[in-house]
């Protein structure tokens, strides 16, 4: 339809200039990653170093413990994952497969809690959190995490599309509900449940406010709150700061590398955005 | 099997929901209404959770303080800033990606990019290109004889700066949903449109906005909803701080102050609960008016 208006090589010329501009960060941020001091400061600036120092990423290493703060982060984000994916199946198996009272009504409140900005609830949770002295530990980073009413809206309606039939089959097979749910509903669930967790993986990785509210040690730093921790630390040394953030959108990068289908998929499908 | 509820299909259900009722009840539906309390706290311990006294001072303390105007009106500013013209960009590039171009996954991959990355991570780099002296766009903007410019000290060019990074971030999200809303369309509609003789731009005008325009009613309500929330990219962009002379301060920027700066939590709650009405007015509008506007295939 634009084919008349606009000529295959001007949206080519046009996309690949985008493309160049969305990927231009990434590119400055790793050639400054491996650049030697006087080459990061050098204007014109300096696309491809001339000696690549891997040794800024050991030297990042040793102003702030970043395999730390990397661990803190797998632990947070494969813990939490793990926890809403159980509460999610139960969840929504008990609200697409069991008929009980209220709950028509259970679900709506629960619809109704999305419109509310997480934002909101932040000093509410904090307060809750200190009552628990859970300050200040990874119990605060994970276990409000591990349930979310939009995984549970997205997983029961692919539930509710798998036939009935599967059930009375099992049912029929002496399969007890439990097994039925673990062993045929939720593999049939697949290519939702890799959509709606690798979103979770992608936004626990990555989350922030949180994370710098209900922590203060050092130790229990994720990666984006050591990052930001860093900038004061590493003084305005770029290479070193450049080579921090590299660790820390690398390995979502490469992430989505490897399940972009899925990750594409879910967005266009749902639209979620966290 | 499961016709009609009973007491024991009840219980067999709330065994199944206990986990993640737990969960939500603690940490989603109690904070709600303990948000909406607390910002009625007038006078209050909160270390011993003691409440001496409640009232709406908060709210006319917060809207006679020139801080939080200032909050509301940078927030304005930046949604106008980044809404129209991440859609317009995102629209313009989905359209492109979707004339049966080769290559489109290797496009679709790029723009994305951004979407999977660490807001804090991007925004310090970026923090480097808008660098005064040594960054990378005052370096390009030379080449048309523009003077270095000072994104992240100067207030008049800090809300720019945070607006270019976050369409920059948004732009892949807002791609994806149009290329989806895009290929939704039946392509009969155009061939009808191309025997009646419409150009091209008359097409896009009468066939693709019209059909359209469920998907773009719906990325305007997120977008507007994502850009009143903004907060990380302001932290890390200017390093823990809302910008030079407060001109990034938004509105979860002042929560954040009010709250884990100052421990005034019963402002910090007045001015949350500002901000949820605000969403939640902004869905509401858009629900009316997308009724209207919004053709249905």
């Amino acid at each position: 339809m634009v084919k008349s208006a606009l000529s295959r090589t001007t949206i080519y010329i046009l996309l690949s200039l985008g493309a160049v501009l969305m990927l231009l960060p990434f590119v400055w941020m790793i050639s400054t990653s491996l650049k030697a001091p006087n080459e990061v400061m050098a204007m014109p600036p300096v696309w491809v170093p001339s000696e690549w120092k891997f040794e800024n990423f050991t030297e990042a290493l040793k102003v702030a413990p970043f395999d730390r703060y990397f661990i803190n982060s797998v632990i947070v984000t494969i813990v939490s994952t793990i926890g809403e994916l159980i509460t999610t199946i139960l969840a929504a198996y008990a609200f697409s497969r069991i008929q009980f009272f209220g709950r028509d009504i259970a679900f709506a409140v629960l619809l109704g809690t999305m419109m509310v900005p997480s934002e909101v609830l932040l000093i509410p949770n904090f307060v809750t959190l200190s009552n628990l002295g859970w300050i200040d530990t990874y119990s605060a980073l994970i276990v409000p995490w591990t349930a979310s009413v939009f995984a549970i809206f997205l997983l029961r309606q692919y539930f509710l599309g798998i036939p009935k039939e599967l059930s009375f089959a099992a049912k029929v097979d002496g399969c007890s509900e439990f097994k039925f749910l673990w062993y045929v509903m939720a593999p049939l669930a697949k290519p939702a449940l890799i959509t709606v967790e690798l979103l979770k993986v992608i936004n626990s990785w990555n989350a922030f406010l949180w994370p710098i509210i209900v922590t203060n040690s050092q130790e229990l730093r994720t990666l984006p709150v050591g990052l930001s921790a860093f900038t004061t630390e590493a003084g305005i040394k770029y290479e070193l700061l450049m080579a921090a953030s590299s660790m820390v959108i690398f390995p979502m990068l490469i992430l989505f590398f490897i399940m972009q289908k899925y990750i594409v998929a879910g967005v266009a499908r749902t639209g979620l955005k966290g | 099997m499961m016709d009609k509820p009973t007491w024991k299909s009840t219980l067999r259900a709330f065994l199944y929901l206990l986990p993640a009722l737990l969960i939500l009840i603690v940490f989603n539906i109690y904070p709600i209404i303990k948000s909406f309390l607390m910002s009625l706290y007038t006078d209050y311990d909160f270390y011993n959770d003691v409440v001496y006294e409640y009232g709406l001072s908060n709210f006319s303390d917060i809207f006679q303080d020139p801080n939080f105007i200032k909050a509301i009106v940078n927030t304005t500013v930046f949604v106008i800033g980044v809404v129209p013209v991440s859609i317009v960009l995102s629209l313009a590039i989905a359209i492109m990606l979707n004339s049966k171009i080769k290559a489109l996954s290797f496009f679709r991959t790029i723009y994305f990019l951004p979407f999977v990355t660490s807001v804090v991570a991007v925004a310090i780099v970026w923090g480097w290109i808008f660098h005064s002296d040594y960054g990378l766009l005052n370096y390009f903007l030379g080449f048309f004889g523009i003077d270095p410019i000072e994104w992240l000290t100067d207030p008049t060019y800090s809300m720019p700066a945070l607006i270019i990074l976050s369409v920059w971030k948004g732009l892949g999200f807002n791609i994806i949903i149009f290329l989806a809303g895009l290929q939704n369309i039946n392509k009969q509609y155009y061939l009808a449109a191309q025997v009646d003789g419409a150009s091209a731009w008359h097409r896009f005008l009468s066939v693709t906005i019209p059909l359209l325009s469920p998907t773009m009613f719906f990325i305007s309500i997120i977008s507007i909803i994502n850009a009143f929330k903004v907060f990380d990219e302001i932290f890390a962009l200017f390093n823990g701080r809302p910008g030079p002379a407060n001109s990034t301060l938004t509105v979860v920027y002042y929560v954040y102050q009010k709250f884990y700066e100052e421990w005034e939590f019963g402002l910090a709650s007045a001015a949350a609960f500002v901000l949820f009405i605000i969403v939640f007015l902004f869905t509401l509008i858009q629900l009316s008016l997308g009724k209207k506007f919004v053709h249905y295939q």
